[in-house]
């Protein structure tokens, strides 16, 4: 007889802790759309089976609620039933001993309040409110509807040009994807169900490398109409390429010296090179795409003006003005935002950071942009400054990790308070309050102040990062329709009584994604098309590949690797490198079809042409 | 070509060829459900599997293509037993009441359990239950759907107006009427094309039986019925007789047996339709400048429905004339009253006919316009009426033929083919070239209209005047010819409209054949019928100007336009589906 014995887990335990992983794979290739109370009652009779059973509200109110979700997605219930729902609901977390009933019931109730018009509809129509619209959970989530299984196949087939030309039908900045897209279509895969979403940006990648120069497909007939686009970032240049594939004439108006945006003066050279990024903009508006640069609508130019002298405007001037932290000394030499420094390096200035000792102030993308630019450009040392945990931040995970391997550090849980500066007016430090992760508020932790001294960060440069805004004024002015910072167009890119002016982008949503603005490029030379009065179709003539009848076996993912970061941090060159052939082959072969298999079969899913 | 071997047996087939076909092409049958050609080939019933050498998932054959080297096992023991697995499953959420069911004996999935020797199903019984409208002339039984989708995929596909859909998620998915809405408050255009494809009985017309009994057991109630044109070339088929022996005047007899008093041709009202709305569309022409061109049919109720829920604005370029059911309702509940000398109100008007929307149309406020209540009273189906045959043991085999009653039983050639696409603009053709030349043109001047495109175009040399006419069938070209229109990328001075595929040959009250489209063959025979008719022309139809003579005065009289025409504003549709 032992007194105490070595835990070992039986196989019964072992299964269950792996499809407990299915399980969380499952729940993130969610398909989009479906029925919120069938999956709550899902959900609670999981909890249910976590029950330990030795307390009443979870023992047995866990069940009474499956069964008055049941009943009213069975067509059993009446109204009154949802408010017992909730009023069990709240009960069960008010008295339940442990998490696993109080927690349960706040499902409950969450979804009870979160959704109601769905119990609503559920129990006066005995139906559900939601559906499934797009069925291929990638082309779904793509914000311009990527044919992705489609290129995919053809990248398995090896016609990379095949594959650029059907995904320029839909996102003509196929390059710039490629390398830069947030790559929202992997989030649900459904090969997360699997093993792991399947890398769509990195086969992307692999189908630009190696696609050559592909033309641009033949204009149709000139139309006689003139559109000006304000604008010359990925929204503009993607009105620009379909409204002059259309057959019509398009002017772009860039402010800057150069096209491309906040794909040139927002995101560094090493995560995309300006030269591949001008090959690929020269290309689309090959098409007698007139440009002007260093106009600036509002300085040079007028709304109106552009309405007198063409028969619609696009505007997508994007979201390239600075936030203030609002501080003490923020005005003061050496304090620059991210905007400004990443202009100058977009414009081809050669800035010199030697030596110096830079704080940036900032948790996105951007900011992980511009400390990794400042190691570039010879910094010593670079501190990044965030309020809240590296958790927290909303820089991808990678960027993230790519900042610290380069050398950057990161001081999390530290709000600025104010900034020091020298007898010349020179920011010499940063003053910051420690924090403390707190309560979640809005579903996510804030901080607030820690019983800590303030600290004094010695530096020689601060850059904010803080987030960016839009330049209204010149437009407000115009009679253009602004509400809460942004322009306010209606969701077909049209702005209400102001017929031939249409606008997208972040200057509409705030800023946003690459992928967002192209989509609204999208959306919008086709609604200028059929203000025009035409109806011209985008298609790209590429025959998909059938489909290859082998089985699907669970495969580990192939991620990009990188430079390796002592060597990167020293050159602005591109970090990523792409697939091999060996790798992109066994990549796309994972790819499950979603378009010929399961609902995509029966809704389509392929949108052949818009 | 590429070469696969199937269940052993070598084959060729072309590329790109699905399993199904492949085998199929060289007599290798593999069941299928949900299955319906170049329709619905989305693999759901998952009945089709097959075996693929080297691989371990089963995969559908009707859904997936043949490849060079392919050894395919369609009844392999592993398929068997999934496929029975499958059949099963769909049974355990089906209400297998078939002795009551209206597609018993006709009912693919009852075959399929039948063939695969299914007799037991080892799983609880778990059925769908909603609610349904009894009044509306379509009914759905959610217990019945097995969720083949081929509704949801003829709507959409064929006819473009995406009625059905999806509903719910997950487990307790099922279909419904899209967006949420009501049948009855959805802009359906009653074309029935879901209850014709339907493999099962969860889609079937409102049974008006019943009422029909009742009034032919009633002593006081004088019964006129009039059949269809295109009934006579589908009634016959579930007796298994041929279609030259299941003549209109063996049907005929068939409706003497079952008791009605009188029996005419929906043909005679055909011609007088032609009439009206022929003159309607000459006065049309002479007064170019106050009409928007082209004018529109207006005997095909289901179009009818279509215009005014989707492009109301064009509501006024359909022909006032009445359909030739309600031309006949109000002839007979007016003239007719008056020749027999009874009070209209003991008429109890009863219509054959190929549709369900005419079911719809017959009970719409201003058709009474006979001032004795509707002036038809009930409209059945070709498949009631079949039902009724069945249900008063009539053998139709032994059938004698028997003629149609007179003076509404007479139609002429032009009236019979008004039941094929094309048919009515044809006939109108015949008509108004007399009309303008005073003339006959041959009888068959007119043909390239005929066949079974979805749009056709022609144009007519009418005394001088070139004359653009477009015939259309199926609410999908319908709409691809109207935003054409309306992009003025074509103009026409006349065009026909029919909202079933092939026209009411093809209508959703005919007989269901799973898997077959008959509408070619059904109007062959109209087109026999027309040629070896010694009348050709509607305005030489005896009857009809008799019928002038004696109580309309003239085409376009005021008695005409009291009785004839109709008012199509005078009803409201629902609203256009919003999200299109």
């Amino acid at each position: 007889m032992s007194r105490l014995s070595i835990v070992t887990r039986n196989k019964a335990q072992t299964t269950v802790e792996e499809l407990y992983k299915d399980l969380e794979r499952r729940i993130v290739a969610s398909p989009p759309g479906l029925c919120p109370v069938d999956l709550a009652v899902s959900f609670l009779k999981v909890c249910h089976a976590q029950s330990c059973g030795k307390c009443v509200p979870c023992r047995i109110g866990l069940g009474q609620l499956q069964s008055l979700l049941e009943n009213v997605l069975d067509g059993k219930a009446d109204l009154e039933t949802i408010d017992l729902i909730e009023e069990t609901a709240e009960d069960i977390s008010l008295s339940a001993d442990c998490a696993i009933g109080y927690e349960a019931a706040e499902m409950v109730l969450k979804g009870v309040r979160g959704f109601r018009d769905d119990y609503v509809e559920h129990v006066q129509k005995g139906r559900c409110i939601s559906s499934l619209s797009q069925p291929v959970p990638c082309v779904a989530l793509c914000p311009a509807n990527v044919d992705i299984p489609g290129y995919i196949a053809l990248i398995a087939e090896e016609r990379y040009d095949d594959a650029v030309r059907l995904i320029r039908k839909d996102n003509p900045l196929v390059t710039a994807c490629a390398l830069i897209c947030e790559h929202p279509c992997e989030a649900r895969c459904r090969r997360n169900m699997m093993d792991n979403a399947v890398n769509i940006r990195g086969l992307k990648r692999y189908a630009a490398d190696h696609a050559g120069d592909v033309p641009v497909p033949a204009p149709a007939p000139s139309t006689g109409k003139k559109v000006a686009v304000i604008g010359g970032g990925p929204g503009g240049i993607s009105a620009a390429y379909y409204l002059s594939l259309m057959g019509h004439k398009v002017t772009i108006f860039e402010q800057r010296k150069h096209l491309g945006g906040m794909l040139r003066y927002g995101i560094p050279n090493y995560r995309l090179p300006k030269d591949v990024l001008d090959r690929e903009i020269r290309t689309l508006l090959s098409n007698g795409v007139e440009v002007k640069t260093e106009v600036s609508v509002g300085e040079n130019l007028t709304v109106e003006d552009l309405k007198k002298e063409y028969d619609a405007v696009y505007i997508a001037i994007g979201a390239h003005t600075d936030k203030k932290i609002g501080i003490e000394g923020e005005e003061a030499e050496g304090v620059v935002s991210a905007v400004e420094m990443l202009r100058s390096i977009g414009d081809g200035e050669k800035l010199d950071y030697s030596g110096e000792d830079v704080i940036v102030v900032g948790g996105g993308n951007v900011a992980m942009d511009v400390a990794r630019s400042a190691i570039r450009l010879g910094a010593a040392k670079v501190r990044i400054i965030y309020r809240r945990r590296i958790s927290d931040m909303t820089a991808l995970p990678e960027e993230v990790e790519g900042a610290v391997a380069e050398g950057c550090q990161i001081m999390e849980l530290a709000a600025p308070v104010r900034i020091e500066h020298d007898e010349n007016n020179r920011a010499n430090a940063l003053w910051v309050q420690p924090q403390i992760i707190g309560a979640v508020k809005r579903g996510r932790p804030a901080p607030r102040e820690a019983q800590e001294e303030m600290l004094r960060l010695a530096c020689d440069r601060i850059i904010v990062a803080i987030g960016q805004g839009i330049e209204t004024k010149p437009f407000e002015e115009s009679g253009i329709p602004v509400k809460r910072g942004v322009i306010d167009a209606l969701n077909w890119s049209g702005l209400a009584d102001i017929p031939g002016v249409f606008a997208g982008g972040d200057c509409v949503t705030g800023p946003a994604t690459v992928i967002r603005a192209i989509a609204a490029g999208k959306v919008a030379a086709a609604n200028i098309d059929e203000y025009l009065g035409f109806h011209h179709l985008i298609e790209a003539e590429v025959e998909i590949p059938k489909i290859r009848l082998h089985d699907r076996v669970p495969c580990g993912r192939v991620n990009l690797k990188e430079r390796n970061a002592t060597e990167r941090k020293e050159d602005f060159e591109l970090i990523e490198c792409g697939m091999s052939h060996e790798e992109a082959c066994q990549e796309a072969s994972r790819c499950l079809r979603c378009d010929h298999f399961g609902f995509g079969s029966f809704k389509g899913g392929r949108i052949e042409r818009w | 070509m590429v070469n696969v071997l199937i269940d052993n047996k070598q084959i060729k087939a072309l590329k790109g060829t699905t399993i199904l076909e492949a085998a199929r092409n060289n007599g290798i049958h593999i069941p299928t459900l949900c299955y319906l050609k170049d329709v619905n080939d989305i693999g759901a019933c998952r009945v089709c599997l097959v075996e693929i050498k080297g691989k371990e998932r089963l995969i559908t054959a009707c859904n997936n293509v043949v490849e060079e080297g392919m050894e395919v096992y369609t009844n392999s023991p592993k398929v068997r037993r999934a496929r029975m697995t499958n059949v099963r499953l769909i049974l355990s959420q089906h209400d297998c009441n078939c002795p009551t069911c209206v597609r018993s004996g006709n009912c693919s999935l009852q075959k399929l359990a039948n063939d695969l020797g299914i007799i037991r199903v080892p799983y609880e019984k778990k059925l769908f239950h909603s609610r349904w409208t009894k009044n509306f002339p379509l009914l759905r039984n959610y217990e019945k759907c097995i969720k083949c989708m081929r509704c949801i995929q003829v709507c959409d596909k064929v006819q473009g107006m995406h009625i059905w859909d999806l509903a719910n998620t997950g487990s307790r998915t099922t279909v419904d009427v899209s967006g949420n809405r009501l049948l009855e408050e959805s802009d359906c255009a009653l074309c029935g094309q879901c209850i014709t494809h339907c493999p099962v009985g969860a889609l079937r017309e409102r049974d008006d039986t019943p009422k029909v009994f009742r009034a032919l057991a009633d002593p006081e109630t004088i019964t006129v019925v009039q059949i269809a044109p295109s009934i006579r070339a589908a009634w016959g088929e579930p007796f298994g007789v041929s279609r030259e022996f299941a003549s209109v005047k063996r049907l005929v007899s068939a409706m003497r047996k079952m008791g009605f008093d009188y029996i005419f041709d929906t043909n005679f009202s055909a011609d007088l339709t032609i009439m009206e709305e022929g003159s309607e569309f000459l006065e049309r022409l002479k007064h170019k400048e106050e009409h928007t061109f082209p004018m529109f049919t207006s005997c095909c109720p289901g179009w009818v429905r279509f215009l005014k829920s989707q492009y109301p604005d064009m509501v006024s370029q359909l022909s006032t004339a009445k359909s030739p059911q309600q031309m006949f309702g109000a002839v007979t509940k007016s003239y007719y009253a008056e020749l027999l000398g009874v009070d209209p109100s003991k008429i109890f008007c009863v219509s054959v006919m190929p549709c369900l929307a005419k079911k719809h149309e017959c009970a719409l406020p201003n058709m009474n316009d006979a001032g004795a209540g509707p002036d038809v009273d009930i409209v059945l189906t070709t498949r009631e009426v079949d039902r009724m045959i069945r249900a008063e043991h009539i053998d139709v085999p032994g059938l004698e033929e028997e003629e149609f009653d007179t003076p509404l039983g007479v139609g002429t050639g032009a009236a019979v083919i008004f039941g094929a696409t094309g048919g009515v603009m044809e006939a109108a053709l015949r008509s108004a070239y007399y009309l303008v030349t005073g003339e006959n043109p041959q009888p068959d001047a007119f043909k390239e209209v005929r066949g079974l495109d979805g749009w056709k175009e022609a144009t007519f040399d009418l005394a001088g005047t070139p004359l653009r006419v477009a015939v259309a069938s199926g609410l999908g070209n319908t709409r691809r010819l109207i935003e054409a229109l309306r992009r003025k990328e074509v103009s026409y001075d006349f065009v026909e409209i029919m909202t079933c595929p092939g026209g009411c040959v093809g209508g959703g009250g005919q007989p269901i054949h799973d898997g077959e489209e008959l509408a070619g063959e059904r109007g062959e025979v109209l087109y026999g019928l027309d040629e070896v008719n010694e009348l050709r022309f509607s305005h030489e139809n005896p009857s009809v100007l008799k019928c002038y003579e004696d109580f309309f005065g003239n085409p376009l009289s005021h008695k005409s336009h009291e009785l004839l025409h109709t008012d199509h504003e005078a009803w409201e549709m629902p609203e256009v589906h919003k999200e299109r």
